[in-house]
């Protein structure tokens, strides 16, 4: 599977001159797998400039794997081009609610007065399903979700093909209320998917002397990030969601700290940035595109 | 396609009721959907007169049995018929006035309310069970 990031900003869109390296979008990851199958991790932004590609040359069918509802991962759905394409099927996979459908949930942005539109008027074909903590097969790739601590429901989600596994949990603060080097790994947040991962794209928006005054925001401060990949054992680290008010040398001082907790792992920790891919099959090393 | 590969985890539920009793002064039970006890605060182990580090998980019937649990009058009660046993087996809220031996030998009494788990899609993840000591009466066993 090869992944590409369309969007990696946290909370809000950044764009502007201090954020033109690691892009301003807010979270959106293309996944294509070995089937031809693609699957979308969140709809930020990001989704937007990814459906004008996508809508080029279309798929038989899309998936759109939601974290969350929060708007920095919902606000660019109702302008994926694909939307709008008479019949295609789309299926959109989200976090359980005890009170609401995942559609009705979507529905409360996706129509007036938040949108011109009604979700229910879309051309497209949408089918609503709940993130199945179950394996799931999409195409070549099974896909198993779990909730994760943040701010409502919320999941990441794991993807596997051909014995490489991608975890994509861009919202999480396993910190929460506890001491995460002392904590047994079974009782940590996402530790149930991350363990082993070939590639772990995570939350990383604070700094530690910022995460101090954003206890239950629902994010991690590097440290966090570190300890939660360190007992996770994942190969590769991908610093994700970044704080919209860190411009990109201050990204570059929070990669630098993020190392200096890792030795041995410096060349293995990256941030994510707008257009970055990550390459992993079965026969070859995982490749993950550092920034420039 | 085999199954991913992942780590043995407990549940999101679980996880955030254990961060909440850690960091509570009030005593702390919880049981995991298998009955089995998974987790007990600070608070919780002066009651139990051991720490959770020093018994570890405790399969359902065990920890029961370990505590002599009875009513004030001293009427023996099955765990089936504690608040922690209703709300496991019956998945309701209960609340009952106990009596325990202590790991210490210490024999207390206390209020107990129990209350059953669920997840978004109506699981059940377990129970957690609150506790109460009115007065510090204790009675050596």
């Amino acid at each position: 599977m090869q992944a590409r990031v369309w969007g990696c900003r946290g909370s809000v869109a950044a764009p502007g001159a201090d954020t033109v390296k690691y892009g301003g979008n807010t979270s959106c990851v293309e996944v294509r797998l070995a089937s031809g199958h693609s699957l979308i991790l969140d709809a930020g932004t990001g989704i937007r400039p990814l459906g004008v590609v996508m809508n080029k040359d279309l798929p038989t069918e899309v998936h759109i794997l939601l974290t969350h509802l929060h708007l920095d991962h919902l606000q660019g759905l109702g302008f994926f081009r694909p939307l709008f394409v008479p019949g295609l099927d789309i299926h959109i996979w989200g976090p359980t609610s005890p009170v609401q459908h995942l559609s009705e949930r979507i529905a409360m942005y996706l129509s007036p007065p938040l949108f011109p539109l009604r979700l229910e008027d879309v051309p497209s074909h949408l089918i609503f399903h709940d993130a199945s903590e179950e394996p799931l097969t999409i195409g070549s790739a099974t896909i198993r979700a779990a909730k994760v601590t943040h701010q409502g429901p919320t999941v990441g989600y794991r993807i596997e093909e051909d014995g490489r596994s991608l975890v994509y949990i861009p919202d999480h603060e396993p910190a929460l209320g506890t001491d995460l080097s002392s904590v047994p790994e079974s009782w940590m947040s996402g530790h149930v998917i991350a363990y082993g991962a070939d590639v772990l794209l995570h939350d990383a928006q604070y700094r530690d002397d910022e995460y101090d005054t954003h206890i239950g925001w629902g994010h991690s401060g590097v440290d966090a990030t570190i300890q939660f990949a360190q007992k996770a054992d994942v190969g590769n680290l991908i610093l994700f969601h970044h704080d919209p008010y860190h411009t990109d040398p201050e990204l570059e001082v929070l990669l630098h700290q993020a190392r200096a907790r890792w030795l041995g792992m410096e060349n293995r920790i990256n941030l994510a940035f707008e257009g970055m891919t990550i390459t992993l099959d079965g026969t070859s090393p995982v490749h993950v595109e550092a920034a420039v | 396609m085999s199954e991913p590969a992942v780590g043995a985890s407990k549940s999101l539920p679980l996880i955030l009721a254990r961060e909440l009793a850690s960091n509570l002064a009030t005593p702390m039970f919880l049981l995991d959907a298998a009955g089995t006890l998974v987790y007990f605060n600070e608070a919780a182990a002066r009651l139990l007169g051991k720490d959770f580090t020093d018994l570890g998980e405790i399969p359902s019937g065990e920890f029961g049995a370990a505590l002599e649990l009875a009513l004030p009058d001293g009427k023996p009660l099955p765990l089936r018929e504690s608040p922690a046993g209703i709300a496991f087996f019956e998945r309701r809220p209960a609340h009952k006035t106990l009596m325990a031996t202590s790991y210490d030998g210490v024999r207390r009494q206390f209020e107990a309310t129990a209350h059953p788990l669920f997840g978004a899609e109506g699981e059940m993840h377990g129970v957690f069970a609150l506790f109460w000591q009115d007065s510090p009466g204790e009675f050596t066993s």
